[in-house]
């Protein structure tokens, strides 16, 4: 397999790296930028702990491959805390019990952040509709729902992120 | 001790590290340069003699650094947990198709996998048992079958004034912990090996590498600090990648991590048991039970594993929380040429339960009594009457008649069956169903001798405390609680205490975390390790510091002796001075289980833990579709260690429940091979699945025995509150046809069985007119 120069940003930085072609978004993302914060659920698209934002939008990293983020920008899990403070999201899931495991965490903020980005103000159904690519074996979403419906709330009155 | 702690919505210990990605799984592990990748390969077979197995073109495929066959184990080849049949590597023949064949290791993962796709194997096919019907009409049994009863059921069944007979098949369900199985092996100076695994039973699986390598126990060290999921499918399930990882590892000197593609995963490991329950039972006008009759059919699978358990907890729960005098509950752990069966929440109990709830919903509708009063009249009594269940043990903490008029009067559950009833009345494809079921269930695990626990409790010279115990976190949140105990007995904040990885080096000889007694069991053995602490730091202040040792008392970061009060740090650093030791381990073992296999009676429980639910559904009976629309629960956790995260639990076991009852089908083709291998096409619940209305609240009360803070486990037990949701949807169906025929359903219910459900009972109500 060729390797090519791959360009994108990830996490507000500029990254240049040589990539097989055949390289998956998450296998860059964990195995070349060293992140692991991104999660490896289903290996196949279904369960959404793998998600990222691409330009902003949620995609799922384990069915992506990096290629197709050339020139563009990738959001992970780490960017979103400025150091040790956390954003909305965040703080949310932490204080409102949104992760068990943990394992889902990670994609499930992602698809949030996402959802928020577009929709500050979801309702419960929007929530659920938004939040429908991402499983959650351990909370039955009662929480995660919670933990979204209370960020929102966060940015609404100003809380950073 | 304070109480500072105990009690209070602590949130998760990690969940800080959750939700930046912090928090380290075992995939997220930093390896050594020059680690290396496990892959297994798996049987296409599900019953057939390997007549030949050539892997020379495996070992010169690129990057490959061993193949190892069942040939190459150093040490023995069966790795059954408790019973032999288990083998890591197929030996000879394979008993389900999925079974691990041989293992690669490589430089990459694509690289073991592209490998083993060049492996030359030949197969002799053999009759392969792919159901429970064929095993039982075959004999195929992992143990003969066998009984529990009371009473004379023949004897009654023939006497009774109204008689029913039934079945129900039950589906299994894959765990889907999000963190698929996972295991890395790093090997040592003298061939020790140190294993990363995603487990809930550390201890077993560092004794099956052990035996695997041809070592003892000594020689291996198995370390989890945190688990993504894992619902009963990590109790045994996690070893097989683990020792085939330990013995890639030893074959090259190297680290080796074996991760499970989510397809293997699912095709490889085993799943809550699939049954078949028939019955017959006797009654009276009334619905009250006279006799019943059971005979539980469990798909066990290839092996034994921890089915013949699972089988007695599902025969333990055949009464769920109703009184049988008289009953013959029979038990057949039928042998198929399927993965072998094991653990998931509940362990065999839910499937018990579904039972009798079933018969409990078909002599209601039989009588034209509502099921809720059937449910009542049925109830085990609270003044030392009608209290005996059929293992002998008796019933002290019924809290049940109580809790179910609770929920009744909260859940508005008379009223809403008028309106159902008016709904279904008017509507003509959509039908609402309502169904209240109520949940007991058997605290410890029935093998008495695995109800034990050690912890192990440092506290630094400088205040600072390290917890260790023999429990294993998989987001449960058996840490924060277990911290919870720990920071009351010494007074001090949560953050003063470091929750470390469960390590076997720490605490020995543990049982697995499971059968809900995590918290039961290491809290207590926590507790037990402060105290002995405790009991030193009191001599010392009388000896030392002229305290009543009795006197001393622990909050807010300080220690009051007698008049005086120090900081914990200042005291603890003081006793350092004065060579006082300040580690200790601690032990507990449950009081009051005694059972007897050979007679089948006993005491196997230490308490129950009890519950009910009131769902609501609605049914298109053009489609078969449904959704829930209310669900309400009343569960009772005891005084609730930490009420968040118990809350999490039941909203959680409810979810998964529903899924396993309504949506989540295992489905086998003819040759044995699971098509159901990925959640594309096994529907796990979404959020959107969600009751749109879902309330959900504490049974206010104690654990009666003396339980960590009097408070009651609450891991499986929510689970089957889902039932709830399965009887509202039968409810549902059985309006299309007036409400008098029970309808054909079993489960998952989805939208096909409930579909082919409703067009059965038309046809029957049409056949009667």
């Amino acid at each position: 397999m060729e390797k090519s120069i791959l360009r994108l940003t990830l996490n507000g930085r500029e990254r240049a790296d040589a990539v097989d072609g055949n390289v998956l978004l998450i296998d860059y993302i964990r195995e070349i930028a060293g992140l692991t914060g991104t999660k490896m659920g289903c290996d196949g698209g279904e369960c959404g702990a793998c998600t990222v934002l691409v330009d902003g939008e949620p995609r799922l990293a384990c069915i992506s491959l990096a290629a197709s983020a050339e020139g563009h920008d990738v959001e992970t899990i780490e960017s979103l805390a400025e150091g040790t403070r956390l954003s909305a999201l965040q703080k949310s899931f932490h204080q409102k019990l949104g992760s068990q495991c943990g394992f889902c965490t990670p994609g499930m903020i992602m698809a949030s952040e996402g959802l928020l980005r577009k929709n500050p103000d979801p309702s419960v159904e929007e929530i659920r509709t938004g939040l429908s690519g991402n499983i959650c074996r351990c909370t039955g979403y009662v929480k995660i729902i919670e933990s979204v419906q209370d960020a929102a709330e966060r940015k609404a009155e100003g809380d950073a992120a | 001790m304070s109480n500072q702690h105990m009690g209070k919505a602590v949130p998760h210990d990690s969940a800080a590290k959750h939700v930046t990605g912090q928090a380290i799984y075992i995939d997220d592990i930093v390896l050594p340069a020059g680690h290396l990748h496990g892959y297994v390969s798996m049987s296409p077979k599900a019953h057939a003699q390997i007549t030949s197995m050539d892997l020379s073109a495996v070992r010169t495929s690129p990057g490959v650094a061993a193949v190892i066959s069942a040939t190459d184990v150093p040490g023995a080849i069966d790795i059954g947990p408790v019973l032999p049949g288990d083998p890591v590597l197929a030996d000879g023949w394979v008993e389900y198709a999925g079974q691990a064949l041989f293992a690669v290791a490589a430089g990459t993962e694509s690289e073991a996998r592209a490998a083993a796709k060049r492996a030359d194997i030949t197969y002799d096919d053999l009759d392969a048992i792919l159901d429970i019907e064929t095993a039982r009409a075959q004999g195929s049994y992992i143990v003969e079958p066998y009984a529990i009863t009371v009473g004379d059921a023949q004897a009654a069944l023939a006497k009774s004034a109204n008689q029913l007979s039934g079945k129900l098949a039950i589906g299994g369900q894959d765990h889907f912990y999000l963190e698929g199985q996972v295991a890395v092996a790093m090997p040592g100076e003298d061939g020790d090996m140190l294993i990363y695994s995603s487990t809930q039973h550390p201890s077993e699986l560092q004794h099956l590498v052990a035996k695997v390598l041809g070592k003892s126990s000594k020689d291996v060290t198995v370390e989890v600090r945190r688990m993504g999921g894992a619902f009963g499918g990590k109790e045994t399930q996690a070893a097989p990648v683990a020792c085939q990882a330990a013995l890639l590892a030893t074959a090259t000197g190297r680290v080796v991590k074996v991760r499970l593609d989510r397809d293997d995963d699912m095709m490889a490991t085993g799943k809550r048991h699939p049954f078949h329950v028939n019955w017959r039972v006797g009654f009276d006008a009334d619905g009250v039970l006279d006799a019943a009759a059971f005979d539980y059919l469990a798909d066990c699978g290839y092996s034994p594993d921890l089915s013949l358990a699972i089988l007695d907890r599902a025969l333990f729960h055949a009464d769920n929380g109703y009184f049988l005098k008289n009953a013959l509950i029979r038990g057949f752990a039928c042998k198929t040429n399927k993965v072998s069966m094991t653990a998931f929440r509940g362990f065999g109990g839910p499937q018990g339960m579904l039972g009798i709830e079933a018969v409990i919903d078909d002599i209601a509708r039989h009588l034209g009594i509502d099921r809720l009063d059937v449910t009542k009249r049925n109830l085990y009594g609270r003044d030392g009457t009608r209290d005996a269940t059929p293992y002998g043990q008796r019933v002290e903490d019924n809290i049940l008649p109580e809790l179910i008029d609770q929920l009744e009067a909260s859940s508005d559950y008379r009223q809403r069956r008028t309106e159902i009833t008016a709904f279904n009345a008017s509507h003509s494809h959509l039908k609402r169903g309502l169904a209240l079921t109520p949940l007991k269930f058997g605290i410890s695990f029935t093998a008495t001798f695995l109800n034990q626990a050690g912890a192990l409790v440092h506290v630094y010279n400088d205040g600072s405390i390290q917890l260790n115990h023999g429990g294993t976190e998989m987001g449960q949140g058996l840490n924060t609680k277990v911290a919870q105990v720990v920071a009351d007995e010494f007074g001090v904040p949560l953050d003063a205490i470091k929750i470390t990885a469960t390590h076997t080096g720490k605490v020995p000889n543990t049982s697995a975390t499971a059968a809900s007694s995590g918290t039961d069991l290491n809290g207590m053995a926590a507790r037990d390790a402060a105290q002995t602490i405790k009991a030193r730091l009191a001599a010392f202040a009388a000896e030392q510091l002229g305290a009543d040792g009795e006197n001393l008392s622990y909050a807010d970061g300080n220690v009051l002796i007698g008049e005086k009060t120090l900081t914990f740090a200042g005291f603890v650093r003081q006793a350092y001075m004065h060579r006082i030791s300040l580690s200790a381990s601690g032990f507990y073992a449950t009081p009051k289980i005694t059972y007897d296999p050979a007679t089948r009676q006993g005491r196997p429980f230490f308490y129950y833990a009890y519950g009910a639910a009131v769902s609501e559904v609605v049914v298109d009976a053009l489609t078969g579709e449904h959704r829930v629309l209310r669900a309400d629960i009343l569960h009772d956790a005891g005084r609730s260690l930490n009420p968040a995260l118990d809350l999490g639990q039941i909203e959680g076991g409810y979810i998964q429940g529903l899924g396993w009852l309504t949506t989540e089908e295992l489905w086998w083709d003819g040759e044995g091979n699971l098509k159901t291998h990925a959640p594309s096409t096994y529907k796990i619940p979404a959020a959107g699945d969600l009751p749109a209305d879902f309330r959900v609240a504490f049974f206010q009360g104690e654990n009666r025995e003396d339980n960590i803070g009097r408070s009651k486990a609450v891991g499986e037990p929510p689970l089957m509150l889902a039932s709830s949701a399965f009887f509202a949807i039968r409810d549902a169906v059985a309006s299309v046809a007036g409400n008098r025929l029970n309808p054909s359903l079993d489960t998952p219910a989805t939208p096909e069985k409930v579909l082919m459900a409703i067009e059965d009972i038309k046809q029957r109500r049409d056949t009667e007119q």
